[in-house]
């Protein structure tokens, strides 16, 4: 079918070139200017501050932690699912959720974790003093994952459900025990569900700044924090184009980084077929 | 044999508990839809006021018709464009491909806030006004990508030689694609139309940032959580799961008799 529909995407390159290349120019643009000067580093100089440096790190660091739970408690669910009698409608009450508006979602949070919620109740009930349970960066972790997990869920049953299921027979056939098949077949086949599941949780995760002023409270700063507070605040354009483009730069090279693991996996694959 | 069943125990149980983490901050959210008092701390009686009030609220329903519009059009428009270019790009050669497939990405992998400030700079630059329409053409340009991308692993796992087959059989190229392709991506087509919609009603960040003067419900949400938490929020999610809930329940209850039919039909 090479090169018979390629007319079908030709509006869409025009979007693309609206949508997505002049958004990016005019940011690169402000990014690398002052004040309708010409081209000027003087915004990214003034990002090398420790107190910059900083909130990026705290950034990337729970938005790992995040990425790691999720796959850890995904991956399980995802797996479980593909094999359950009631999969498919299993599956639609982990994505319902995320029909839900996410700020009401963080709200049942605090409301679950505050000082006087049901959580610290049960808690006292059971004996234990109260505890302060939100502005912390693990009420921030836990409404991160609250938040993304079905990310992670969805691409992963996807790519299980469509996995040719003789090719586990074939592999316990040829006398691979369940750890071998698990690992030599099932999670190589899965390989691209944990790429595409890695990149929707991740991303939302490290830019995330209404889940910290919620659940981190007002002084927890995030990058997100950083770049909303330089347009819609100190109205510095500049720099907080500057800052917009410092994520997305990292952000293509985590993703250069996970392709290659991706496609490694997929060329694994294929010889196993 | 026992030691399947409890595999299969194990199974549930930890299904079971991820429900349980997944539904009972909601739980608690509708359960105060129907208290008295407006503290989250203690519960009153029980009172249907907050529906009332909901019903009542001209802001809310305003914010709320935003949000359908918003999530209706944009989906059924980025699903079409989005079928139809991944299905396009599909076509071409490995270079261009990878190169379209990295602009799309990049709206995917972009902070939803960069993606909201670079559209609002653009939209500012095409001295265009901040409002409903802006709010809209936002919303396509995330939700596109997220279309191709459901559907392009279908694609490159379609079988080819069938499309092939039923050219040289005869079949005009818009006939097979009916026909062979979009049977066969059909589950991606669901999963990318599901997601639109979802990321849609969901958006916060890019429609804060590229509307201004019209609001949908998650910005209503966030000016209303600055004065203060407000219980009839929660009788609309209250209201808006159930709706959830019964729609997807149809959509399952149809697809399973789907399948029901084409194994009968298979036997």
């Amino acid at each position: 079918m090479r090169g018979r529909n390629r007319w079908y995407a030709l509006p869409y390159l025009l979007w693309v070139a609206i949508f997505t290349v002049a958004p990016m120019g005019l940011l690169l643009y402000y990014a690398f200017t002052k004040g309708g000067s010409g081209f000027t580093l003087v915004n990214f100089q003034k990002f090398l501050d420790p107190t910059y440096i900083k909130v990026l790190g705290r950034s990337l660091w729970l938005a790992l932690l995040c990425t790691a739970v999720c796959l850890a408690l995904g991956y399980p669910i995802s797996y479980l699912l593909a094999r359950h009698k009631h999969g498919n409608l299993l599956s639609m009450l982990f994505i319902l959720p995320m029909w839900m508006n996410f700020l009401l979602r963080t709200y049942a949070w605090m409301s679950l974790l505050e000082n006087t919620g049901l959580v610290n109740r049960l808690l006292g009930a059971l004996g234990f003093g109260q505890l302060t349970l939100l502005y912390n960066s693990g009420a921030v972790l836990l409404g991160m994952v609250y938040n993304f997990l079905p990310f992670m869920i969805l691409p992963i049953y996807n790519s299980l459900q469509r996995m040719d299921r003789s090719l586990i027979e074939a592999a316990g056939d040829l006398g691979a025990n369940p750890i071998g098949v698990f690992r030599r077949v099932t999670l190589p086949l899965s390989l691209p569900g944990i790429m595409s599941g890695i990149t929707m949780v991740f991303m939302p995760a490290v830019t995330t700044f209404v889940i910290s002023r919620l659940l981190g409270g007002s002084h927890f700063m995030l990058f997100g924090d950083l770049i909303e507070q330089q347009f819609l605040q100190a109205s510095n354009w500049n720099f907080g184009s500057a800052l917009s483009v410092i994520m997305m730069v990292l952000i293509l090279l985590g993703m250069g980084l996970l392709n290659r693991v991706g496609s490694n996996g997929n060329a694994e694959g294929r010889t196993i077929m | 044999m026992r030691k399947f069943s409890l595999g299969r125990l194990l199974s549930n149980t930890y299904l079971g508990a991820m429900l349980l983490f997944f539904y009972a901050p909601i739980a608690v959210l509708m359960a105060f839809s129907f208290s008295s008092e407006k503290s989250r701390a203690s519960w009153g009686h029980f009172t249907l006021d907050w529906y009332a009030q909901l019903f009542r609220n001209p802001e809310i329903l305003s914010a709320l018709r935003t949000t359908l519009l918003v999530a209706v059009i944009s989906a059924v428009l980025a699903t079409v464009i989005g079928t139809l270019s991944a299905i396009g790009i599909y076509g071409y050669r490995k270079g261009t491909r990878g190169l379209i497939m990295n602009l799309t990405y990049l709206p995917i992998i972009n902070p939803d806030i960069v993606t909201g400030i670079s559209l609002m700079i653009l939209f500012v630059f095409m001295k265009m006004n901040l409002g409903f329409f802006t709010m809209l053409l936002s919303h396509m340009a995330f939700n596109i990508p997220y279309v191709i991308y459901s559907v392009w692993p279908k694609l490159s796992q379609m079988d080819k030689s069938i499309y092939e087959a039923a050219l040289d059989l005869g079949a005009t190229p818009g006939y097979a694609l009916r026909k062979v392709i979009l049977p066969q991506i059909a589950p991606g087509i669901v999963t990318g139309f599901i997601l639109a919609i979802t990321l849609s009603i969901d958006d916060f960040v890019i429609s804060f940032f590229t509307s201004s003067g019209v609001q949908n419900l998650s910005i209503y949400i966030y000016s209303a959580a600055r004065r203060g938490i407000d219980p009839t929020l929660y009788a609309l999610m209250t209201l808006m799961f159930v709706v959830v809930l019964g729609l997807l329940s149809v959509v399952n209850y149809r697809t399973g008799k789907a399948a029901e039919k084409a194994e009968q039909k298979r036997r």
